[in-house]
C-alpha cells in the first residue's frame, strides 16, 4: 500500500483524510499534529471560552477514530524539514518518515503586528485549545483584558472574556469593526450592539507598545493615549505557516502555491487549508477548506473529478445577543454595481445586498441571520434577479388564497369537463359533510377529468370545509409520482401484474431503487402472488434470499419457529458452519442464530445441508415469533406461549409485508419476552390473551396498543391475523406498523378488523389465506433458480492469455 | 495471444437478466455486466464508496443503485451520480454476437465527468436490517 503523510493534524488535513478513506483505504496513512490533541473543532474554541463548552465536547475525531482506520497518529511531533527528492519527513523527535504522498495541511499562525513588550507574562494569542485554556486559567471576573484586532476572532475572543467576567476593550487598529465583512453602516450598528454588552470598543487605535514590568499592566497607543490591562489578547490576524514547504523549496507565496488539484509545484506533494495559496487566494474560513480537502481526497485516490474552483468568502460571527453573516463582496462602487438597503437601528436590524447586472454580488445581515441560506443559494446559483428585485429584501407576503374563491360567482363553473358549479361544490361541503377532496371527487366528481381545476377546487374546500384536511399527497417517489394508496387502486383497476407495467403507464418507465421495491409490494399484496414477480426491481436481498453485509457476503438465518430448536437442528448448523468456513455464529435478537459472512454461490448448498426454511431475517416480511417457556416449563406461565408462538409464525410464515413484522408470545404478563415492544404481541393472562399491536424498539420505542381481548388461542390468532391483513393491505411500503398504528390511529384499525362486519373479517382473512397458499419457502429455489446465474458466478467462455 | 483490445467472449446473453448485473472476473479483475434490454454495459464491479459489489444493485435507467448504501453510478459513464461526489468506476467496451456477450478489457474511464443532476429520491431506507 502507498505511504501517506499528513502534516498537521488540524480541521483542512483531517477534513480531506475523512475524504480519503471514502474513498476505501487505499493508503497506509501516518498524521503528525505538533499539538498534543486529536482532531478538534477549531470554529468552536471560542464557546469553549465562553463555557458554553468543554474540550471534550469539540473533539471531532477520538483515538479510536485514528485506531479504526489504522492511522499512524504522532501527537506532539512537529515536523522540521521535507525531504523532497528522497520523500522523507524529519520530526523534530530526530524520526525519519518516508512518503508516497504527502499533505501538507500545517494552517496557519497568529499574526503579530510589530510593538514593543509581546513576551511580557499575561500576552495571549488565540488559536489552539491550549491557549484557550490559558486564556481561561488566566480570566478572572472583574480582571481588566485587552483585545487587539476587531475581526471575527477578535470579537469572539471578547465576547468569550467577557463572559467570563472580565473587563473588557476591543482595540482596533481599522475605523471600522470587521471592515473586510462590512460596511461602515454595518460595522457602525455592530459597534454599537457589542458595546450594548459591555465591552468597550477602541476604534483607530495603534498599539505601538504593551506596557509593563515582567507582567502586562496596559497598553499604549500611537496617538499618545494608553488603557490598563492585565491580561491582552492577540487576535489581529494569521498568515499561512509555510516555512516548513519554503524550507523544503516549495514554490510560496503568501501561502504554499496549490493548483486546482492542491498539488505544489512538486509531484506528489499536495498542500491544503489555510497554509495553501490557491490562485492568489489563502482562505480561512471552514467550508472552502473542506471543499479543497474534497478535491484533493478525490484526485490522490484515482478518482479526479472538477478541481477545486475559487470560493465566495461567507463568514458568520455568532455570538451571544450578535448575529453578522457576510458573504462576496459588500463595496458596490468598487464593482460598479447598485446596492440595495434595509436599516432599523432600534431593532438592530441591517442588512445590504449588491448587485450587478442583476445578480447577487454580495449582501451583509446584521441582527438577523435567518435569510443567509436564500441569499446564499443567489449567490453560489448567480441567477438573473430581475423579476424577483421587488421581493428582494424580505419574501412576498403570503397570498390570500380565499379571496379568489370568495370573488368567484356561485354559478362559477369550477370544472368544465364534469360541469361542476361553485354552489354544487358548496353544496356538498355544506350538506355531505364532504371534507377531502377525495371525498368531494366522490360526491361531485369535479376534478376527476382533466384536473386542471383540482387547486381551485382545494381551494373551495378550505375556504368553506371547516374539518379540510390536507391529503397526505406524499407521492411514492418522482419516478411515479402517485401517493401509494392510489398506485394500489391503479394496480388494482388497471390489471397490472408487473413493476415494469405501471412504470410504463404511469411513471417514468425506468424507476429506481426507492420504488421498484415499493411497487413490487404494492403489486403482490394486490394480486396475492397471482402476477408475475419482477426479479430486477427488487433488492439483492430478495433476489438471493440473504441479507448483504458489507463486504458483499451474505448472512443466513434459518427458521426457527418460536425460537425453538433441537439438537439435530443445532447439529446441522454447526456442520454448515465448519464445513463453509462461516465466519462468525451469532445469536440474533430474534431467538434465532446467525450465519455470517456467506459467499453467494454457497447459499444454495447450506440451504440445502440445513434442511430448514428461510427465516426471512433479509427481507420486509415475517420474521419471527419471539416466545417464553410459558406453561410448559415456567412456574409463572398461565398461556402456553411457546406453542401459540409457533403456531402464529407457522401461519404467517413467507409472506411479504411493507416492513418486517417481528412478533412476540408471552405467557403472562412478566412479559419476558418483550411482546409489547413488537409489531403484534400475545400476552396471556388468566383465562385469556391481549392481543397489542403496533409496539416497536428501535430507533424510537413504542409501546404497542391494545387491540383486544379474547378467552382462546384460537381466537388470539385470528384477531392476530386480521390485524396483520389489514397492515399488509392498507400501511404505506417501508411503513413500520408503529408508524402505521399512529397514522391511522387504534380506534379506526379496531373498526375495520375485529369489530369489522363478519363478511369484512372474512374476506380479510380469505385474502390471508389465499396469499399464504400461494406463497413458499423461498429456499427451495435452491434447487430451481430463477436463472442458471441467479447464485453462481459467470464463468467467462475464454480466458485471457498472459 | 490475445491483445487487450480483443474481444474476449464471457457468457450467453440470456444469462444476464433483463434489468440485472451479473459479477464476472476476467483477468483479475471484477467486472459488473448489466443488462439494459436494448444494451449490455459493462464496468468495473466495485463501488468507489465502500467497495459494494454493484452487480448486486438495483438498475435504474442508465445507472446503478449500489446494494450497501445507495451509491449511484453511470453505467455508461462510471461516474457516481448521487451523492455528488468526485468518483467514479472504469468500464469497459461489451457487445452482443450471435447471442453472446463480449467484452474489451480497455478501461475507459472518463475522468472529470461531468455532475448529472441530483435525482429526486434520496435515502436508504430499503436497507434490511439485520436479525
Amino acid at each position: 500500500m502507498e505511504k501517506l503523510v499528513l502534516i498537521g493534524n488540524g480541521m483542512a488535513g483531517i477534513g480531506c483524510v475523512e475524504q480519503i478513506l471514502r474513498h476505501g483505504q487505499k493508503f497506509a496513512i501516518t498524521v503528525f499534529g505538533d499539538e498534543p490533541h486529536v482532531n478538534y473543532n477549531r470554529i468552536l474554541l471560542s464557546s469553549v471560552l465562553a463555557g458554553e463548552k468543554c474540550a471534550d465536547d469539540i473533539v471531532m475525531n477520538g483515538l479510536d477514530w485514528y485506531q479504526r482506520h489504522g492511522i499512524a497518529l504522532r501527537l506532539g511531533v512537529r515536523i522540521i524539514s521535507i525531504d523532497k527528492e528522497n520523500r522523507t519527513v524529519t520530526g523534530d523527535d530526530g524520526s525519519v518518515t518516508p512518503f508516497d504522498k504527502l499533505i501538507i495541511a500545517t494552517g496557519s499562525m497568529p499574526l503579530i503586528p510589530p510593538m514593543e513588550g509581546t513576551q511580557r507574562d499575561g500576552v495571549f494569542v488565540f488559536r489552539t485549545l491550549d491557549d484557550t485554556r490559558a486564556l481561561l486559567e488566566r480570566s478572572r471576573p472583574g480582571i481588566k483584558a485587552a483585545v487587539i484586532g476587531g475581526g471575527l476572532l477578535g470579537l469572539e475572543a471578547a465576547r468569550g472574556l467577557q463572559v467570563q467576567g472580565c473587563d473588557v476593550s476591543v482595540v482596533h487598529l481599522m475605523p471600522n469593526l470587521m471592515e473586510r465583512q462590512l460596511d461602515s453602516t454595518g460595522s457602525a450598528l455592530l459597534k454599537s450592539q457589542i458595546e450594548r454588552m459591555g465591552v468597550n470598543v477602541l476604534l483607530g487605535r495603534s498599539t505601538t507598545s504593551i506596557l509593563g514590568n515582567g507582567r502586562v499592566e496596559g497598553l499604549a497607543f500611537k496617538d499618545g493615549s494608553s488603557i490598563d490591562a492585565e491580561l491582552v489578547v492577540i487576535a489581529a490576524g494569521i498568515r499561512p505557516n509555510a516555512q516548513l514547504a519554503r524550507e523544503a523549496g516549495l514554490k510560496v507565496n503568501r501561502g504554499i502555491v496549490v493548483d486546482d488539484w492542491m498539488e505544489t509545484s512538486h509531484p506528489g506533494i499536495y498542500a491544503v487549508g489555510e497554509c495553501a495559496e490557491h490562485r492568489g487566494l489563502c482562505y480561512g474560513l471552514v467550508a472552502p477548506l473542506l471543499e479543497q480537502g474534497k478535491a484533493l481526497a478525490a484526485v490522490i485516490t484515482g478518482n479526479p473529478g472538477p478541481g477545486f474552483e475559487s470560493a465566495v468568502p461567507a463568514s458568520k460571527l455568532k455570538i451571544m445577543g450578535v448575529e453578522v453573516f457576510s458573504a462576496g463582496t459588500w463595496d458596490e462602487t468598487a464593482i460598479g454595481g447598485e446596492a440595495i438597503r434595509f436599516e432599523d437601528p432600534s431593532l438592530g436590524l441591517y442588512r445590504k445586498l449588491v448587485l450587478k447586472d442583476n445578480r447577487l454580488a454580495g449582501f451583509i445581515l446584521v441582527g438577523d441571520t435567518s435569510d443567509s441560506p436564500r441569499y446564499l443559494d443567489m449567490l453560489h446559483s448567480q441567477r438573473d434577479l430581475s423579476d424577483a428585485r421587488r421581493h428582494l429584501l424580505f419574501p412576498p407576503p403570503a397570498k390570500d388564497e380565499g379571496l379568489a374563491v370568495a370573488e368567484m360567482a356561485d354559478s362559477h363553473t369550477v370544472c368544465g369537463c364534469m360541469g361542476v358549479s361553485k354552489s354544487d361544490i358548496l353544496q356538498a361541503i355544506r350538506e355531505n359533510g364532504v371534507c377531502t377532496l377525495a371525498q368531494l371527487k366522490d360526491a361531485t366528481r369535479a376534478s376527476t377529468g382533466c384536473g386542471s381545476c383540482t387547486d381551485t377546487c382545494r381551494a373551495l374546500l378550505k375556504a368553506a370545509a371547516p374539518e379540510f384536511e390536507e391529503e397526505s399527497a406524499r407521492v411514492l417517489c418522482a419516478c411515479v409520482p402517485f401517493p401509494q394508496e392510489q398506485l394500489r387502486e391503479m394496480v388494482r383497476s388497471q390489471q397490472l401484474r408487473s413493476v415494469q407495467d405501471v412504470l410504463d403507464i404511469y411513471g417514468n418507465g425506468t424507476g429506481c431503487e426507492i420504488c421498484k421495491p415499493a411497487l413490487s409490494y404494492i403489486v403482490d399484496v394486490v394480486w396475492c402472488g397471482d402476477h408475475e414477480e419482477d426479479r430486477s426491481a427488487r433488492f439483492i436481498n430478495d433476489r438471493v434470499h440473504a441479507n448483504i453485509q458489507k463486504d458483499g457476503t451474505f448472512s443466513v438465518v434459518p427458521r426457527m419457529r418460536g425460537g425453538v430448536t433441537s439438537p439435530d437442528e443445532l447439529r446441522r448448523i454447526a456442520d454448515v458452519a465448519e464445513k463453509y468456513n462461516v465466519r462468525m455464529v451469532k445469536v440474533t435478537g430474534s431467538q434465532r442464530l446467525d450465519l455470517l459472512g456467506v459467499k453467494k454461490s454457497d447459499l444454495p448448498k447450506i440451504w440445502a445441508d440445513l434442511g430448514m426454511p428461510s427465516g426471512q431475517a433479509y427481507t420486509k416480511g415475517v420474521r419471527m415469533v419471539k416466545t417464553c417457556v410459558g406453561t410448559d416449563f415456567c412456574r409463572f406461565g398461565v398461556q402456553d406461549s411457546t406453542s401459540a408462538g409457533i403456531e402464529l409464525e407457522r401461519r404467517l410464515e413467507n409472506l411479504y409485508t411493507p416492513h418486517k413484522v417481528k412478533m412476540g408470545a408471552v405467557g403472562c404478563p412478566r412479559n419476558c419476552a418483550e411482546a409489547t415492544v413488537k409489531d403484534i404481541g400475545l400476552i396471556g393472562q388468566e383465562g385469556s390473551w391481549q392481543i397489542v399491536v403496533g409496539g416497536g424498539a428501535v430507533k424510537k420505542v413504542r409501546k404497542a396498543d391494545v387491540l383486544t381481548t379474547v378467552e382462546t388461542t384460537d381466537e388470539a390468532l385470528e384477531a392476530a391475523c386480521l390485524f396483520f391483513q389489514y397492515y399488509r393491505e392498507q400501511a404505506n411500503y417501508l411503513e413500520r406498523t408503529y408508524d402505521f398504528v399512529e397514522r391511522v390511529g387504534i380506534e379506526k384499525i379496531r373498526r375495520d378488523t375485529i369489530y369489522a362486519l363478519e363478511e369484512t373479517r372474512r374476506a380479510l382473512l380469505d385474502r390471508l389465506a389465499r396469499a399464504k397458499a400461494l406463497s413458499s419457502d423461498p429456499w427451495l429455489e435452491r434447487d430451481q433458480p430463477r436463472t442458471r446465474t441467479q447464485f453462481v458466478q459467470i464463468q467467462p467462455m475464454e480466458m485471457v492469455a498472459q | 495471444m490475445k491483445r487487450p483490445q480483443s474481444w474476449i467472449r464471457i457468457a450467453h446473453a440470456e444469462d444476464i437478466p433483463l434489468r440485472e448485473g451479473r459479477a464476472v472476473e476476467v483477468d483479475g479483475r471484477d467486472i459488473a455486466i448489466f443488462n439494459l434490454g436494448e444494451r449490455f454495459l459493462a464496468i468495473e464491479n466495485r463501488c468507489p464508496h465502500r467497495g459494494g459489489p454493484l452487480a448486486d444493485g438495483i438498475v435504474s435507467g442508465g445507472t446503478v443503485v449500489c446494494p450497501l448504501h445507495a451509491w449511484k453510478v453511470h453505467l455508461e459513464e462510471g461516474s457516481v451520480v448521487k451523492p455528488q461526489e468526485h468518483a467514479c468506476v472504469a468500464t469497459y467496451p461489451v457487445r452482443i454476437d450471435e447471442g453472446i456477450v463480449s467484452i474489451q478489457m480497455i478501461e475507459r474511464n472518463r475522468e472529470q465527468a461531468p455532475l448529472l443532476p441530483l435525482p429526486e429520491c434520496m435515502g436508504m431506507e430499503s436497507v434490511a436490517g439485520q436479525s
